[in-house]
């Protein structure tokens, strides 16, 4: 999976649990939780649905490294290698 | 012998929160009815061909679409549910209506407070300070202490009757104690109530209902109405699953009940659960309610009812408490289902009347078998029905008069109007919800962290804590998180 992928991946995520948010304009280098409407029920969300499409395990730690959409993409790079996109 | 992953008792709101979060995530996941209609405590029935709602009047917890960080945009987010597709419609106003005062308020605080300003000027700033307090608590801070709601309220409004006024409309929504409430509760109620308010879907609490069980089924998750459970199975202080009223035994990893603190100790044994949590047996909740449905010929505005919701006390200090009458008909919430601002004419046209009601003395009353008679005399000789009433039905009959007898000085006078009664007592409520005593907002003592005392089985719904509709469908939601998602995701790489 390209990095822009990984974005489409979580952007795609995102879209599922709050269809009524827009997620057109994210700057990825800000914080998700700055932009949208995330509590951490929410990427509570985002973590089972990144194991349940890609089989991509995110300990309680790592959360932090969720924060945006560029630190999703330096977190997910190697563990989404070779996974496809699913939409 | 089916081994699951989650069993839920109870279909109503709360369990099938938590069902749709765990089917979600494709948890082998069984929701157990006893009933044939899904709901609880929040569900519906035809009475010669209405339709009407039990419990709701409202949806608390109005949020416009997109509003960030009210519960039911947390709620729509947790179960996948566009804004939209709750159809949801505004109240015009609503009030609370005393001796000698009336508060009018809407989904706009700005309304209270003007009027709140106008009423009682010297209690202005006092109710400022309030509000205040309310904005800065966080109710979701399930560790705070538990305050007194009370002492908090009297310490910035020094007039008692603005104090009850205020109470009034939030402990008739969801209090399960007499005369006080918990301050994270009264949070929760003022806020849910005064600032963001009150809508309803057009079609009431089906719709809701109806968009539930769908997005259940959908997930995956499977639904077993009339099916009962006799009592939850516990080994070495563990739950291992549930035995059902045909003797059918299911196992499970986890139960969440949704029966009621009192109730589900009951299904555990109660001693051995109460004496395993180092705690005495949850008392009863006190508080029940009877009921009046009134069919109009025509509109309630039409006959000079403007209001959605009245809350109302025709004594100055309001007493919330259980009655050693039948019911308290001096107080009272009057809802006009049709005075929200809905885009189709409503099916009815309605005026609905809740009483504090005392459930032992309905419970005493002897009722002969077969179907109710209308609780008005005259209903008798359209309907051909001269059976002698029982006890039971000649009570409904005396205080159905009263509780409309008695709204009337807030109300016009809608009684000629009528041409279709139906009415509930807290014995219905008991019959359909499982709960002890009629209580329907169960035990004053709540579990907020869902822990029972038994580990794997888990209190959601009322007895949780969070209160109304929406905040029903959120405890079910967050204890699922807590107690199988979030606990999944902790172990998945060791197991």
């Amino acid at each position: 999976m390209t990095d822009e992928q990984i974005k489409q991946a979580i952007i795609g995520i995102i879209n599922d649990i709050n269809p009524d948010e827009d997620t057109s304009n994210i700057n990825p280098g800000e914080r998700l939780r700055d932009q949208l409407d995330l509590d951490s029920m929410d990427f509570l969300d985002i973590v089972m649905e990144l194991r349940k499409r890609y089989g991509v395990h995110v300990p309680d730690t790592d959360y932090e490294h969720l924060a945006s959409l560029d630190s999703c993409v330096g977190y997910l790079r190697d563990k989404m290698a070779g996974k496809e996109l699913v939409s | 012998m089916s081994h699951y992953d989650a069993i839920i008792i109870g279909a109503g709101m709360s369990g099938l929160g938590a069902g749709i979060r765990l089917a979600m995530f494709d948890k082998r996941v069984v929701v157990l009815e006893r009933h044939y209609v899904w709901g609880g405590l929040n569900s519906f029935y035809q009475y010669k061909g209405h339709q009407f709602d039990v419990g709701l009047h409202a949806m608390t917890n109005y949020a416009e679409r997109g509003a960030k960080g009210l519960p039911l945009t947390r709620l729509l987010k947790q179960l996948r549910i566009r804004w939209d597709e709750l159809d949801l419609h505004q109240q015009g106003h609503s009030a609370v209506s005393f001796p000698g005062a009336k508060l009018k308020f809407s989904n706009d605080f700005e309304l209270l407070r003007s009027e709140v300003a106008t009423a009682f000027p010297d209690q202005i700033d006092g109710f400022d300070a309030l509000t205040t307090a309310v904005r800065e608590f966080n109710e979701l801070d399930l560790t705070a202490p538990t305050l007194n709601a009370r002492e908090i309220v009297e310490s910035h409004i020094s007039n008692p009757m603005l104090v009850d006024m205020i109470f009034c409309p939030l402990m008739f929504y969801g209090s399960a104690r007499e005369n006080d409430m918990d301050w994270d509760q009264f949070v929760v109620m003022f806020k849910s109530i005064f600032f963001e308010g009150f809508a309803r879907p057009q079609a009431g609490v089906r719709h809701i209902l109806k968009l539930l069980i769908d997005r259940y089924r959908k997930a995956g998750g499977e639904l077993r109405m009339k099916t009962g459970v006799q009592r939850v199975l516990h080994e070495n202080g563990r739950a291992i699953g549930v035995e059902l009223d045909n003797g059918e035994t299911l196992t499970a990893d986890t139960v969440l009940s949704s029966a009621g603190l009192v109730e589900t100790e009951k299904l555990c044994g109660a001693a051995s659960l109460a004496a395993r949590a180092g705690q005495r047996p949850a008392p009863q909740g006190k508080l029940s309610f009877t009921e009046t449905i009134n069919v109009l010929d025509k509109p309630a505005r039409e006959i000079g009812i403007d209001e959605t919701i009245i809350f109302f006390s025709n004594t100055e200090r309001f007493n919330y408490a259980k009655p050693d009458a039948l019911c308290d008909t001096s107080s009272g919430v009057i809802c006009m289902p049709g005075n929200f601002d809905l885009p189709e004419p409503p099916n009815d046209h309605l005026v609905r009347i809740t009483n504090i009601a005392n459930f032992d003395r309905w419970n005493e009353l002897k009722r002969n078998s077969g179907a109710d008679i209308p609780v008005r005399a005259e209903a008798d000789a359209r309907t051909g029905m001269s059976a002698p009433p029982d006890a039971y039905n000649t009570a409904k009959r005396e205080w159905y008069t009263r509780s409309c007898d008695h709204v009337l000085g807030h109300i016009p006078d809608f009684r000629p109007h009528t041409k279709l009664v139906d009415m509930f007592t807290p014995r219905t409520i008991r019959h359909y919800t499982g709960h002890e005593g009629g209580a329907v907002y169960g035990s004053p003592t709540k579990r907020r962290t869902g822990a029972s005392g038994i580990e794997g089985l888990y209190i959601i719904g009322t007895d949780q804590g969070f209160l109304g509709i929406i905040g029903a469908m959120l405890s079910g939601i967050s204890m699922a998180n807590r107690w199988v998602l979030q606990r999944d995701n902790a172990t998945v790489e060791t197991t």
